[in-house]
């Protein structure tokens, strides 16, 4: 049993790692082409058949490029930085069950690399220490735009990581468990047991510090091109960047697998749809939000931003806390 | 447009709009009611209408701007002041310039060089023609002082080139023999209007 359990686990541990690395790459085409046609361009077109070999010509780049540090840098902090932001990305996606258990060969495959019954816990946690990546790369790039965009991941990261902590907990109180299985299978019983239904505000909440933790485009301070170059991520080049872009859509899907599990219903049948396309429907609708809201919403300044966080969002997130557990008391 | 238009400098100023269009809140419960009314309005989902709207009209309308340059080009405007062309006569295929020089002289930039001398029949003809593009400014005086229509601004706007020489010489801005079929009295920059004939007023010996 216990070889067998450290083989399957290693098996999709690399599944995940696979997939998702190439699924950050393929997103990367997939938010080009439909910003552009948003915004009423074709978008990338000449590399393959509608530009779909983009990909390997954008990562053949990425890999032959210089890899460049600057004189000044602090070098292994410098080096060491993406890797944090893409490790911690995938660690966290150890606790995220991504469909619904299936058998192949006689064999019940549980698709969750690591059923912790902390899982909630531990997917923010580790996604929490995801904010060491930028700020240390912008500490230690010694530049000016990358010190002030290590700044700002320290601003926007911690503060919203309050937020996104605080909104769960309200749906956590409901459901009495941090394992995210557990919290699916809360939402059996169909539509109208989703938590969305019986936690809107909590719903907004958390959606809205996915967005700044996920540094999304209404929220993404850390690299604001038009106020700071490109922010924490100015001296990197190569595949060194690529590692923070890896991350960040890791993050992203991350970010979209919580929402459905947390408040859409997870990976329960939905009326025909089986429960293993239901929740790969639910992510591609998310991530679509996010792409959508890029093209549409305008930045916003930091001040604006610590504002929102920490005079609306948490004492919104409080109020919630306090409401369900009045409700649940009574 | 009018000739008053043209004059009218300040046209644009008489459309100002104002976007902020209600005043800053001074006191708190003002700011506080700003943000509960701009909350409430859902404006943010207003501009993701709008977004899908123009995906939608992009997708299945095929409303795009995109021009794939390479293999297709925006038309460009007849008065646009591209690379030169030399016009051929449409009898002979031979170039229209006489060699009077005109162009040569007022080329501001002094790229246009040109050599003639007298032939047999004691005509000017002209042996050379080259236009050094990598100094013209395209103001397009060549074009508009030509007597004979022979110089002109073509359509061809791409100035690319591994050297100037490639497409500065006679060959190169005549138009060829095969082509000469195609080729339009020319209604750009520097030619005459299509009601010249109206406009033209008789002179004194004509009474
Ligand atoms: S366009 Fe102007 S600068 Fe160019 S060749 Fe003609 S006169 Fe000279
Ligand atoms: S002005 Fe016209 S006709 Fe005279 S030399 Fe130049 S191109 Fe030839």
């Amino acid at each position: 049993m216990e070889t067998s359990i450290i083989i399957e686990t290693i098996v999709k541990a690399i599944i995940v790692l696979a997939v998702f690395s190439a699924l950050a790459g393929f997103t990367t085409y997939i938010e080009r082409k439909i910003l552009a046609f948003m915004q009423r361009r074709l978008g990338p077109m000449n590399v393959g058949p509608h530009g779909v070999l983009q990909l390997i010509a954008d990562g053949t780049k990425l890999f032959c490029k210089e890899d460049f540090i600057p004189a000044n840098a602090v070098k292994p902090i410098f080096k060491i930085a993406p890797i944090i932001t893409a490790a911690t990305a995938f660690i966290a996606m150890t606790a995220v069950p991504f469909f619904p258990e299936f058998e192949m060969f006689g064999y019940t495959v549980r698709p969750i690399i690591a059923d912790v019954n902390v899982g909630v816990l531990f997917v923010m946690g580790v996604a929490g220490i995801g904010l060491y990546g930028p700020l240390l790369a912008g500490m230690s790039s010694a530049n000016k735009w990358s010190l002030l965009g290590g700044a700002r991941t320290a601003i926007q990261l911690l503060s919203y990581e309050v937020v996104s902590g605080l909104s769960i907990l309200a749906p956590l109180m409901m459901v009495g468990s941090l394992s995210l299985i557990d919290i699916n299978n809360y939402q059996a019983g169909g539509i109208s047991d989703w938590l969305i239904w019986s936690q809107p505000l909590a719903f907004v909440l958390f959606v809205m510090a996915g967005f700044a933790e996920t540094n999304r485009t209404p929220f993404d301070l850390l690299e604001h091109e038009a106020e700071i170059v490109a922010g924490y991520a100015t001296e990197y080049s190569g595949m060194r960047w690529g590692m923070f872009f890896i991350g960040e859509y890791a993050n992203l899907f991350t970010v979209c697998f919580l929402i459905s599990l947390m408040f859409l219903g997870g990976f329960n049948d939905f009326y025909f749809i089986p429960g293993g396309l239901a929740i790969v429907l639910k992510v591609m609708f998310l991530i679509f939000f996010f792409l959508w809201t890029r093209a549409s919403w305008p930045h916003i300044r930091p001040d604006q931003l610590m504002w929102l966080c920490w005079k609306i969002l948490m004492p919104l997130a409080v109020i919630n806390i306090l409401i369900t557990g009045f409700v649940m008391m009574f | 447009m009018s000739l008053q238009d043209l004059k009218e400098r300040n046209v644009g100023t008489q459309e100002y709009m104002l976007v902020q269009e209600d005043d800053y809140p001074k006191t708190g419960w003002e700011e506080f009611k700003q943000v509960m009314k701009r909350s409430i309005k859902g404006e943010l989902f207003g501009g993701l209408k709008i977004t899908l709207k123009i995906m939608k009209e992009a997708l299945f309308n095929n409303n795009m701007h995109t021009v794939q340059y390479p293999t297709e080009k925006l038309p460009i405007s007849p008065r646009y002041r591209a690379v030169h062309k030399l016009l051929a006569l449409l009898e002979s295929g031979e170039n229209r310039c006489i060699g009077c020089g005109l162009c040569e002289k007022i080329c501001i930039s002094k790229c246009i060089r040109m050599d003639t001398r007298i032939d047999e029949n004691s005509r000017k003809e002209v042996l050379e023609y080259s236009i050094n593009l990598g100094r013209c400014i395209f103001c397009g005086y060549c074009a508009e002082v030509c007597p004979e229509l022979a110089i002109v601004h073509g359509g061809r706007y791409e100035n690319a080139s591994e050297q100037r020489a490639h497409f500065g010489l006679k060959e190169d801005f005549l138009t060829p023999l095969d082509e000469l079929k195609n080729q339009q009295e020319y209604d750009g920059f520097g030619a005459i209007s299509p009601n010249a004939d109206e406009r033209m007023k008789k002179t004194p010996l004509a009474y």
